[in-house]
């Protein structure tokens, strides 16, 4: 599967900066790096989870793929089926119309991603009018099948949103993202507003749709026990960096970021014969306007060294049970792979 | 393990003479009158505190587990009353029903905050942003001390300090603006742990807050619990928190304790169909990709329109004929009871 044909969405070095403005004249202090060089290839059909804290980057790295928030540097590709290559940040805002057809977007909370004085048809309906689905009739049989394909009533397409629950608002949300058929669905902690019981309901959807429907996803998430249960890869972010990139089953069996290990062991797991000893990291995740010297991550490990105040750790490529496993770290005791 | 079936009165006077107990809630009602028709939030409720303990309530959104807690602090909004029960709180040796002090009064006034702290959800909206942390944290040994104002900015340093705050002279000054998320919360702990409170209730302390600070959160209310004997409540809708925190659990859904016991009890030996759906409901760390989750079909019922008996039979695997009648509380064990009519299937399956 890791062949470059199947790459379907290249990241390369990709930024976003967004300025700090203060003063009279609104001049541009500092910047916070809120995606600082990201280096990502997402196969075709497969799943990969992106998780971190919050103010990690990780929703702005999933809006500037679909360009709801401009780049400031670096590339997105896009690689079609019949392996024409686009890039998708060189474009202008109307050469970019036809590629938002294959790249969608489910946020993160469904009481405020749905527009209150529309119905669902007409929330539906929008992005079936503008990729050329002009009759209603055909609309209406369209959105029909959809909401019957995320396991709801056909009639609710004429209701609003309030009457909905906030779980069945999420599956309307969803069916929004699918009703042009795009071949990459970013995720964007679509399951995390949710209560438990509704949440495996919609984790359950979201995998039978990507078996029928052959989708790749980008699954935003805080939450390291869904990320495990649903995705192939996991990305884990810090300020706005990759730490660690590798198979699901790696992450928990073979961490190799010290940041990684912590977020683990910080999840309570809902196992007694599991208690694992708690690794307390000290303080908050620093500011990105402000990062830290070298290695983002050295005030707050507790592995620390001397080299790692002073030089930043790329991201290098490991290998672990014959899989590749990317780790930015300078302490890892393991063969390097180039 | 004996499985006889006791039914016991829900008013159990066994417990009264434990020394242990700090609060002790019995058949608690709390009903919201708006729009002419009235919500049952808690729907009589019994359970007890105990001192060096924490007991977790689990439960999903709009299942009263919070209307319980700001019904023990009385400070429910004024729609609502507490329409029966008693909850009792044991002060040294004094019995107190909490239940018939007046809203705002001076007994309740003196218990809130001093013998019973409560924390919140989100310590971006609990703090009074127009105040210094300092302030927010001295007013309430103001109030229930009779410290001097140089002995109570010392003991607010300290507070601080206890919490993990970085540079607490500095900070005591500073505004809840300028703290970030789990330092706010921290400054909430701080706040009500001022006055050494015998209860501290905790609303979803974590649930704003990222995992890394949730593990310091933890870590801070477990020494509470070691070094002060403080009883917890503590409520959250996570099954991990409770693996993690709990002695005690009970789990309540549209107004109800349906299953309540020991940790071991609740999550080794699930018998109620809910509880054991919530288990089954969320994946597990560790556990791969290969775990099978079972999503709880349906959705809780609307709080005005209820189904009538058991409340849960709507969505049950189990549910019959029988459920159409709100079963009674049964007691599997000294310490484990539940509120089903299936019980023994379950238990067996």
């Amino acid at each position: 599967m890791n062949n470059n044909e199947d790459i379907v969405l290249k990241l390369k070095n990709l930024k976003v900066h967004f300025p700090v403005k203060a003063g009279v004249f609104k001049r541009t202090v500092a910047h916070v790096k809120a995606v600082d060089g990201v280096d990502i290839d997402i196969y075709r059909g497969e799943v990969l989870g992106l998780a971190g804290e919050s103010g990690c980057g990780k929703t702005t790295l999933g809006k500037a793929i679909l360009r709801l928030v401009e780049p400031t540097g670096g590339q997105v590709s896009y690689n079609a089926t019949d392996n024409e290559i686009t890039e998708l940040t060189s474009l202008t805002k109307k050469e970019m119309d036809p590629f938002r057809k294959k790249l969608q977007i489910v946020f993160q909370d469904p009481h405020s991603s749905l527009n209150p004085a529309f119905t669902i048809f007409g929330s539906l309906e929008e992005p079936l009018k503008k990729y050329g689905v002009s009759k209603r009739s055909e609309r209406r049989k369209i959105i029909g099948d959809l909401l019957e394909a995320v396991n709801m009533h056909r009639e609710y397409m004429d209701r609003y949103p309030h009457e909905f629950s906030g779980g069945q608002r999420q599956r309307i949300g969803i069916a929004r993202a699918l009703c042009i058929d795009p071949e990459i669905i970013v995720c964007d902690e679509a399951v995390s507003a949710l209560d438990v019981s509704i949440q495996a309901q919609v984790l359950q959807l979201l995998m039978k749709l990507r078996k029928e429907r052959n989708l790749t996803y980008l699954f935003i998430t805080h939450d390291l026990s869904v990320t495990e249960y649903l995705c192939d890869r996991i990305a884990v972010m810090y300020l706005g960096r990759i730490v660690e990139l590798c198979k699901a089953e790696d992450l928990y069996k073979n961490t190799l970021h010290p940041y990684s290990e912590a977020l683990i062991s910080a999840i309570p797991v809902a196992d007694l014969d599991k208690k694992t000893k708690r690794i307390i990291l000290e303080g908050d995740v620093p500011s990105p306007v402000n990062p830290p010297s070298g290695c983002p991550f050295h005030p707050r490990c507790p592995k620390a060294q001397d080299i790692c105040k002073t030089k930043v750790p790329e991201l290098k490529k490991y290998s672990t049970d014959g899989n590749e496993h990317y780790a930015s770290c300078h302490l890892i005791n393991q063969p390097e792979i180039s | 393990m004996d499985l006889e079936t006791q039914q016991i009165h829900p008013n159990k006077d066994k417990m009264e003479n434990n020394k242990n107990i700090a609060l002790s809630v019995k058949d608690l009602k709390t009903y919201f009158y708006t729009n002419n028709r009235c919500n049952k939030a808690v729907n009589g409720v019994s359970f007890d505190i105990e001192k060096g303990k924490t007991l977790c309530v689990v439960g999903e959104s709009g299942c009263g587990k919070s209307v319980t807690a700001s019904t023990i602090m009385q400070l429910l909004p004024t729609l609502s009353r507490i329409e029966d029960g008693e909850i009792i709180f044991y002060k040294d040796e004094e019995k107190i029903n909490i239940e018939k002090l007046e809203r705002n009064g001076k007994e309740m006034r003196e218990i809130r905050g001093s013998d019973i702290a409560m924390i919140f959800q989100d310590p971006m909206t609990a703090l009074n942003p127009v105040y210094t942390v300092g302030f927010q944290i001295a007013e309430n040994l103001q109030y229930h001390t009779t410290m001097n104002k140089k002995e109570i900015r010392e003991k607010t340093i300290s507070l601080l300090d206890d919490m993990g705050i970085p540079l607490p002279e500095q900070r005591v000054d500073e505004y809840p603006h300028s703290y970030s998320g789990g330092m706010r919360q921290r400054a909430m702990i701080a706040m009500a742990m001022a006055c050494n409170p015998k209860i501290l209730i905790a609303d979803e302390p974590t649930t704003a807050l990222d995992v890394t600070i949730q593990a310091q959160i933890f870590e801070l209310m477990d020494n509470l619990k070691k070094n002060y004997n403080t009883a917890i409540m503590l409520i959250t809708h996570d099954m991990g928190v409770v693996a993690e925190l709990a002695d005690n659990v009970a789990v309540m859904y549209m107004g109800n304790i349906v299953e309540s016991g020991t940790a071991d009890d609740v999550l080794r030996r699930p018998t109620h169909p809910y509880t054991k759906a919530l288990l089954d409901s969320v994946p597990v760390l560790g556990r791969g990709r290969n775990q099978d989750i079972k999503p709880i079909k349906g959705s809780t019922p609307d709080a005005y329109d209820r189904p009538v008996g058991c409340q849960f039979a709507p969505r049950c695997n189990w549910a019959d004929e029988s459920c159409k009648i709100m079963p009674e509380i049964t007691n599997i064990s000294t310490s484990h009871e539940v509120r089903c009519h299936k019980y023994k299937e379950i238990f067996q399956y």
